[in-house]
């Protein structure tokens, strides 16, 4: 079943940052959410096992923590990159190019939006609107924001974060 | 010592324009003269003219600079703080006239604006609550406190104030219903899961004025009675989620918030939850099994939230814009609120303007403004010259209005009417360059992914929809096309569970009603005159225009474009790949699309 699920495993797997998120929340009611979000900031992202210790705790079935997991965009059941970059797709963006922006992002970085460089340095994700709409096509790496995008300006933004470019 | 006021928007536009590096180079400028002490660098809200960012504005003369760059610090200061000679290079350049002014209440984004919901945004510091009780902050919760429950929903209803979420149903009803509904344990929601693409109002009121956003929702816990609140907001507002935290924890350092209010025994606690990245949470039902820690899937109405809502207990849930409405109409009356707007929407409406418009940012009017106003008066009308074509409003749930509507006075009704709606009140324009049947489609792979899976019509009917769009705007549509996705589209609009299904099929049939010309021109013509849908567009060069500079050789990935140095080159469209990597890089718009 875990291989069917094409969850991220690692072996042996430390369990400390999960059972210590879960020790704060677990009287808490509707904590599920919290619970996810605390222990994807302590992985990165929310390793099969910890999903099962999530459930075991809580009570629940495995099927309504692993439900809560995928139906929402903000968790992730692989590693990611070290650095993320989310391309606006929102319509401000739509109209002023965004896709565009993705395709070269593509391009530069050999990699599907969702998807992770083999050197895990970069993932590359859409988002459907940051809110930064005036300043579109807009980007965001890790927390910092990018207006105003040129596909001649990305390689010179993504070297920064280390991407080496020929 | 007369000490000066020097307010910079840190807003998220602004920010990511980058307002906090032109700060720390003031505030070291000024070290560096060592006047540091007799200047406040205070860091404010949104001002919405995103537009022009990093803006500043100087106290008390109430100086407005825009586009300041941290290397015009050390200029600003020597020049104008301390020698009063205004520096016109940062002042603002009004487009059409090419005039220069100093007070930001000429410029046409502002002057036509009726700031009421936003008036604190960009004027006070949003961490600091003494600020915010400087401006009357907190004082209609104080008058609440001492007026009877059923008085303060008369006052709201009196007011005429509808949601400003989206559906626009009147808030003094909900609260009605929520107060009359018994109950030992009552909850007051506020809805900041802001999803709709090019919308970013919610995010700025939070960012920029937090506490009018808890003074509501206080008063609306008191008068409901109601002991209990959530801030249901998105994670991917991080500075608005910081902002909220600080100010609800100083809302209870100072009484307004926790047990015992003000000494009235009237105790109400605000905790936040952030959402997790899903639109259908901005529908009711889902937000709140949302916040029970469930997958955020709506459930049928009735019952409505008001009588069974979060954890099963009688909830009352409104939007942002709409609780930070709530305190100036205690403060100022419903009759003083009442006497802006139209006829059944009362008082004003913040637009979020974006697309091919040169005044990108946020602006408040009264409703009943028409749009042409909205978008040449205050947004300045439209990039590069181009023709307006099109506005959507209402986000994925709107539609598109064409220039005929454009003297369409904006309220709820006339817009439902017009086949968009409020929705939360996203304008984005589009000139010629946009194709309307692309945009549709784009608009449905918004809602196909988002859609939750719940029910048949919504799941499955935006996949069809969605796969007709994508063959129309391939040059695959077939002459039936068109009328099934009308009847598609009505059967989904009538037989979907949530708002999000209901009004998903918006886009194509406001497209359809007013742009039905662009369908049949890509499904007959086989042909997209705005250049937008690739397949159906080929890529020439203008003889006249090319220089044969060679720039676009040196870029065309697949070597298809030939031509001599200083000649006019070609573009072999059996190799071209339609890149437009030859378009971007030509100086000289040689490079056209048929």
């Amino acid at each position: 079943m875990k291989e069917a699920l094409k969850c991220y495993t690692e072996d042996p797997f430390d369990y400390g940052p999960v059972d210590s998120v879960l020790a704060k929340y677990k009287d808490q009611k509707g904590a599920t959410i919290p619970i996810l979000q605390a222990v994807q900031d302590e992985y990165g992202y929310l390793p099969y096992q910890a999903l099962e210790r999530i459930a075991k705790v809580l009570k629940v079935p495995f099927s309504r923590i692993f439900g809560v997991a995928t139906f929402f965009a903000q968790f992730h059941l692989q590693p990611r990159g070290e650095n993320i970059i989310r391309v606006c797709l929102g319509t401000a963006c739509h109209v002023r190019g965004g896709a565009k922006i993705v395709e070269k992002l593509q391009e530069i970085l050999q990699l599907d939006v969702g998807g992770t460089t083999a050197d895990r340095k970069f993932t590359l994700e859409s988002v459907a609107c940051i809110g930064a709409c005036g300043l579109a096509p807009v980007m965001m790496i890790n927390n910092d924001t990018f207006g105003r995008l040129t596909t001649q300006k990305l390689a010179g933004i993504i070297e920064n974060y280390g991407k080496e470019t020929e | 010592m007369s000490h000066r006021r020097i307010l910079f928007c840190a807003g998220t536009g602004c920010i990511s324009s980058g307002a906090l590096k032109t700060r720390d180079a003031l505030v070291s400028e000024l070290e560096k003269r060592g006047i540091r002490d007799q200047y406040e660098v205070v860091l404010s809200g949104c001002h919405g003219f995103c537009e022009q960012g990093p803006l500043l504005i100087v106290h008390p003369e109430d100086t407005f600079y825009c586009g300041v760059q941290p290397e015009d610090m050390a200029e600003l200061i020597d020049e104008y703080l301390l020698n009063g000679r205004v520096v016109e290079r940062l002042l603002y350049k009004d487009p059409v006239t090419g005039e220069r002014t100093s007070d930001h209440m000429k410029i046409g984004f502002y002057a036509k604006q009726k700031r009421l919901v936003l008036h604190n945004c960009g004027v006070i510091d949003p961490e600091n609550i003494n600020e915010y009780i400087g401006t009357k902050g907190y004082e209609a919760l104080k008058a609440a406190l001492k007026m009877e429950r059923t008085a303060i929903i008369d006052e709201v209803k009196r007011s005429g104030l509808r949601g400003r979420g989206g559906a626009g149903f009147p808030t003094g009803m909900k609260w009605e219903f929520t107060f009359k509904t018994p109950g030992d344990k009552k909850y007051i929601v506020c809805n900041a899961d802001e999803g709709d693409p090019g919308a970013f109002m919610d995010r700025s009121v939070l960012e920029g004025d937090p506490h009018a956003v808890l003074e509501g929702m206080i008063i609306a816990g008191y008068a409901i009675g109601a002991d209990e609140g959530y801030v249901y907001v998105r994670a991917e507002y991080p500075l608005a989620v910081k902002r909220l935290r600080i100010a609800i924890t100083q809302a209870e350092e100072f009484g307004f918030l926790g047990s015992n209010i003000m000494g009235t025994g009237f105790n109400f606690k605000i905790n936040i939850k952030e959402g997790a990245g899903a639109f259908v949470c901005g529908e009711e039902t889902a937000l709140l099994a949302s916040i029970e820690g469930e997958r955020g899937m709506p459930r049928p109405r009735p019952p409505f939230p008001a009588i069974s809502g979060l954890w099963g207990k009688p909830t009352c849930l409104n939007n942002v814009e709409t609780f930070a409405n709530i305190p100036l109409i205690i403060r100022e009356g419903a009759d003083s609120f009442a006497s802006v707007g139209t006829e059944r929407s009362k008082g004003t409406k913040i637009f979020a303007l974006t697309g091919k418009i040169n005044n990108t940012g946020l602006a408040e009017v009264p409703m009943g403004m028409t749009m042409r106003e909205i978008i040449f008066d205050i947004g300045g009308g439209i990039r590069d010259g181009k023709q307006f074509k099109a506005v959507q409003i209402g986000g994925p749930s709107g539609g598109c209005l064409p220039a005929e509507l454009l003297d369409l006075p904006i309220d709820y009704d006339s817009l439902t009417q017009a086949g968009a709606m409020m929705g939360s009140g996203g304008l984005v324009v589009m000139d010629e360059n946009t194709c309307m049947v692309d945009l549709a489609r784009y608009f449905l792979t918004f809602t196909q992914n988002e859609s939750c899976g719940k029910c048949t019509p919504c799941r499955e009917g935006t996949k069809r929809m969605l796969e007709a769009l994508e063959r129309i705007t391939e040059g695959k549509g077939e002459s039936g096309d068109i009328p099934m996705l009308e009847e598609l589209a009505n059967s989904i609009k009538d037989s979907s569970l949530c708002g999000l299904g209901q009004t998903a099929p918006n886009p194509i049939l406001s497209t359809l009603r007013y742009f039905r010309h662009e369908y049949e021109e890509h499904i007959l013509e086989g042909k997209c005159s705005a250049g937008v849908c690739r397949n159906l567009v080929t890529y020439h060069i203008d003889a006249e225009k090319c220089t044969g500079c060679r720039a676009c050789t040196r870029v065309c990935p697949v070597e298809a474009i030939t031509g001599d140095k200083k000649q006019p080159h070609e573009i072999n469209i059996q190799v071209c790949i339609k890149c437009g990597a030859c378009m971007e890089k030509c100086k000289f718009d040689a490079v056209i699309l048929k």
